[in-house]
């Protein structure tokens, strides 16, 4: 059986701790986006706003496989 | 004095065409400038009265397609505030008074510095040293003389804010640090106007627009903290010139659709960019 997987998408500053198959990274179902972040390497503290499918969730938002997860770090520059 | 500035209206008005060949009445710049002088108003108000009497001022007949005259007179009667004059608010500004924005308040207390050239459409080596709200206004002036202006040549803090706003109908967050944007949003909220807000870091921003009644600030930044250290992406990554000059043109659009109670807003969203990738999104916030 396939092993459920997501889209991740970086932004920003962020988008240096992407992983190669970011289009498809694999997850244990009902993960949470901090653990996954950990899971990864990717600094939690600088994910700030944190999109699941198009919608504003938290870094406590689980995932169950076949969401577009996207995080931006804070900007502020003008 | 409705009399006299009709008659002469009519006097300077010529006939002619738009673009598609409609025919119309228009009058040039120049004569709604000297009927500004004769009758001592604002030359915003004389182009009201002008569309109001079906004359097209010959400035806005690129507008005429997109704009009705109607909303082209809901943009000259609006007052909007610029709050910041860097990257995000020199073109804003720019913008706005070429759209036909009549009444602007220009807010910033910093000057042109050399690390501004890179992307600060309003800076330039001769300006290097000039107050920024000086030089905004100096471009305002060169591009629409009729335009009011209000020139504020200092930094927006939680203490003057809400006197700046006093009087806007909209606030233009084109502002650098998250501080002054969390004392802009209160000051939006205290005076019940909506605010157009966007941010940069690298390739990367986003824009999005608060209502009065609505969520904050926080929706964005999470909650304001005086102990938490403010600093955003942009401080390693930079600004380039691309990235601000596009979120700035979204704040433009946003403004015109706020200020003409256009359907499509980015009221509860957040419209997310990112030009390493041509990534659009945009995004519910609640």
């Amino acid at each position: 059986m396939n092993r459920p997987h997501i889209q991740l998408k970086l932004f920003a500053g962020l988008a240096p701790f992407a992983p190669e198959n970011s289009d498809r990274v694999p997850i244990e179902s009902g993960v949470s986006v901090e653990e996954l972040l950990r899971q990864l390497n990717i600094p939690g503290e600088k994910a700030h706003l944190i999109f699941i499918n198009s919608v504003k969730c938290s870094l406590a938002s689980q995932l169950q496989g076949g969401e577009r997860v996207g995080i931006f770090p804070p900007v502020a520059g003008g | 004095m409705q009399n006299k500035i009709d008659s002469r209206l009519n006097q300077l008005a010529r006939d002619g065409t738009l673009g598609d060949g409609t025919p119309c009445r228009m009058i040039s710049d120049d004569d709604t400038m000297r009927l500004a002088r004769e009758t001592g108003l604002p030359g915003w108000q004389v182009e009201v009265r002008s569309l109001e009497r079906n004359i097209q001022p010959d400035r806005y007949l690129r507008n005429r397609k997109s704009l009705s005259m109607s909303d082209q007179i809901r943009l000259l009667k609006a007052h909007v505030c610029i709050v910041g004059l860097g990257g995000l608010g020199g073109l804003v500004t720019e913008s706005l008074a070429r759209m036909g924005v009549g009444r602007l308040k220009l807010v910033d207390g910093d000057v042109f510095e050399t690390h501004n050239l890179n992307r600060q459409l309003l800076s330039s080596t001769d300006a290097v040293g000039m107050p920024k709200a000086d030089v905004a206004a100096q471009r305002v002036a060169s591009i629409h003389p009729g335009i009011e202006l209000t020139v504020v040549c200092e930094n927006l803090t939680p203490s003057n804010a809400v006197d700046i706003l006093n009087g806007c109908d909209l606030a233009v967050d084109c502002l650098d640090n998250i501080p002054s944007r969390f004392a802009l949003a209160s000051a939006a909220a205290e005076t019940a106007i909506p605010m157009v807000s966007a941010a940069v870091a690298g390739l990367s921003g986003h824009v999005t627009t608060l209502f009065p009644g609505g969520p904050g600030l926080e929706i964005i930044y999470g909650p304001e903290d005086a102990h938490r250290a403010f600093t955003g992406e942009e401080i390693r990554l930079g600004c380039l010139a691309p990235a601000v000059n596009l979120m700035a043109s979204l704040e433009c659009v946003e403004v015109l659709k706020v200020l003409l109670d256009r359907p499509v807003t980015l009221k509860n969203r957040l419209l997310v960019v990112d030009l390493n990738d041509y990534a659009f999104e945009t995004l519910a916030l609640s």
